[in-house]
């Protein structure tokens, strides 16, 4: 009972990661730059919910925020490509992840500044109220996040495979003259493909807020969701789920039954591992070229 | 406007390219050794900051500027050299042979660990790196008895020929071994550029599969390059730690590194007056930041402010002047020698489109 109970509390947290991964996949496969502040664009898509719904701020009603926070991060991450990672179209993927590490000090400031530094609680719907299955004992939002997870990666993946736009951003990312050549217009795409990320990161945002309380610190759990889009491979949303479970259900387990000090370590250990043995992640998307 | 007729290959690769630049830069070393008596014992302390600053920079600008590969993880070599280096004073072992062997260890520790880096490129590169500097924040607890975990350590004086040199005490003469170690390591660089080795550090950056086509070993070359940087790195962090008076595990977080890198990005990537560049940003912005919270009234410090500025001053930097501090310098120095024919786009960037690293 105790390991069911483990494995859920992981599964759910390994969602939440998983989506924040599934941010850095869906910009690293149309764009080629991965994204290092999709943490923070996660804890920002939290406290804008946070400002629309919270009866201390503008206490709108939940279902009604929402469009509008999907709208904000959707325009958020699309004028942040238009205005500043433009700018270094192009350029070496070195360039783009320092820019987006001081794109996520600027965020982490600009947050704590709007909101304040003390841990807030979301008020939202799926906070309150529990799951029971026979002697188990769900929380709403453990459900949630695992039902939407599922939802949105089998969502993201078939736009990514079938429709026309997805298959341009692929197209955009692998040879960006080509795909200018064949009439893909590449920044628009990418445009598009940072606005989706930001649309991305505000659902997990929503989701870890209703699981517990956020800070402008929350934003650090990226480094976690980094290391689940490594572990699945990164370019491969399935796979970013994937590792986004396993570093969740690691957590748990190592906390459990490992010594103190050796748990926190579990997921960069089992990162570096992989590294090692397999370069480029569990679902590689790494063929070499055939002449 | 210096012309410079090149006859050999020797004229091509002269430490100084003139009798000019050897009379500026001797200038520049009378005026740091004469630093002491012109600046009080506060900003001696800052200018000996700046200097540890840059002994750490130069060692990431070995790796990032010359190679090619960014690190994330610089910080777990900093703590690593540190470490090293002041067990080794605590074991009795003279501070001067204890530098030098803790610069050795974390070079040898680097190139060991890069060997299975080098299949990393890019992106994989800089999130292993990343994992590491958070490893070893976790490891230094765990090794307690060693590194005294979360309660750090307090070094034990250095000890120099007998002679005892304390920062408070006396601050002239811990600036004045800043200053050898970073003149040492600037050396050191800067020849190390001019051997067949920097000049293949600079092939594998520029294009890996060119530099294998002309013959250089590209992991060999890679994995020179990471254990000296990770030397010099050692060197600076071992600088940086006694100077600091304490240190524990949360004194060498991954933020440093991030810190690190952003440092030489705004001093100018691949150049060595970058580092020193950078390192005067990074140590004069929090007295800059409290200068200007001080006249604007506001006596509370707001958290996260530093590293916030910090962060605009890069995106401005990357947007607008991509070669950073130095660059702007040189641009600034070819408008003066060219008056009034320097054009604008004389240093504008080629157009460059990207590929996807999945297929090779």
């Amino acid at each position: 009972m105790e390991v069911l109970q483990l494995l859920i509390s992981g599964l759910a947290n390994g969602c939440v990661y998983g989506l924040v991964a599934l941010g850095f996949v869906l910009i690293y496969k149309a764009t080629e730059a991965v994204n290092f502040s999709q943490g923070d664009f996660m804890m920002l898509g939290a406290f804008v919910t946070l400002g629309f719904v919270n009866p201390e701020y503008m206490g709108l009603p939940f279902w009604v925020a929402l469009p509008l926070v999907f709208l904000v991060m959707g325009l958020f991450g699309y004028l942040l490509d238009l205005i500043v990672l433009r700018a270094v179209f192009g350029q070496s993927q070195v360039a783009v992840i320092i820019l987006t590490i001081a794109i996520g000090f600027v965020i982490r400031f600009s947050v704590g500044l709007i909101w304040g530094h003390e841990p807030q609680s979301l008020h939202s719907p799926l906070a309150l109220g529990d799951v029971r299955l026979g002697s188990l004992v769900l929380g709403l939002a453990d459900v949630a996040v695992i039902i939407t997870t599922f939802v949105m990666t089998v969502l993201l993946w078939q736009f990514f495979q079938r429709t026309k736009i997805g298959l341009a951003m692929q197209a955009a990312s692998q040879n960006q003259m080509a795909a200018y050549y064949m009439g893909i217009p590449v920044k628009r795409v990418q445009g598009m493909v940072w606005a989706l990320g930001g649309i991305v990161a505000a659902v997990a945002g929503i989701l870890y807020a209703s699981k517990g309380s956020m800070d402008p610190t929350a934003g650090f759990i990226g480094i976690k969701a980094f290391a689940a889009a490594v572990i699945g491979g990164f370019g491969s949303l399935p796979g970013a789920l994937a590792g986004g479970l396993i570093v969740g259900i690691i957590e748990p387990f190592a906390a459990r039954y490992l010594p103190p000090g050796y748990s926190q370590i579990a997921p960069y250990a089992l990162l570096i591992a992989v590294l090692l043995f397999r370069p480029h992640g569990l679902f590689a998307q790494v063929r070499t070229k055939k002449v | 406007m210096r012309f410079h007729f090149k006859t050999t290959y020797d004229d091509d690769i002269r430490l100084f390219i003139d009798g000019w630049k050897l009379f500026l830069y001797g200038a520049l070393l009378v005026l740091m050794l004469a630093l002491p008596w012109m600046i009080d014992s506060f900003y001696l302390g800052e200018a000996n900051n700046v200097l540890i600053w840059a002994v750490c920079g130069l060692g990431l600008m070995l790796l990032t500027g010359q190679t090619g590969q960014a690190s994330l993880g610089h910080s777990a070599f900093m703590a690593l050299g540190c470490y090293s280096c002041v067990l080794m004073m605590q074991a009795g072992v003279p501070f001067i042979i204890a530098l030098p062997v803790a610069g050795v260890i974390t070079g040898c520790i680097g190139a060991l660990i890069a060997i299975p880096a080098l299949k990393l490129h890019g992106v994989y590169l800089a999130i292993a790196t990343l994992a590491l500097a958070i490893l070893a924040d976790d490891i230094i607890v765990l090794l307690e008895p060693w590194t005294g975990g979360v309660s750090g350590i307090v070094p034990p004086d250095i000890v120099i020929f007998g002679y005892v040199v304390n920062r408070w005490g006396n601050p002239t003469e811990w600036y004045y071994m800043t200053l050898v170690v970073t003149l040492v390591v600037t050396l050191l660089y800067r020849n190390l550029l001019r051997a067949p080795l920097g000049r293949s550090f600079a092939a594998v950056r520029d294009s890996e599969i060119s530099a294998q086509a002309m013959g250089v070993d590209v992991a060999r070359t890679k994995t020179i390059a990471f254990g000296l940087s990770c030397a010099i790195t050692g060197l600076g962090g071992a600088l940086m730690g006694l100077f600091a008076g304490a240190f524990n595990n949360e004194t060498f977080n991954f933020l440093l590194s991030i810190q690190l890198l952003m440092m030489i990005v705004v001093g100018g990537l691949g150049f060595i007056h970058g580092a020193f560049l950078g390192a005067i940003v990074i140590a004069f912005l929090p007295q800059l930041l409290s200068i200007v919270s001080d006249m604007m009234g506001s006596g509370v410090a707001i958290p996260g402010l530093e590293s916030a500025v910090f962060g605009v001053i890069l995106i401005v930097f990357i947007l607008f002047e991509p070669m950073g501090l130095y660059g702007r310098w040189l641009k600034f120095r070819v408008f003066l020698e060219l008056f009034p024919f320097a054009r604008k786009d004389m240093f504008k960037r080629q157009k460059s489109y990207l590929k996807t690293e999945r297929l090779r």
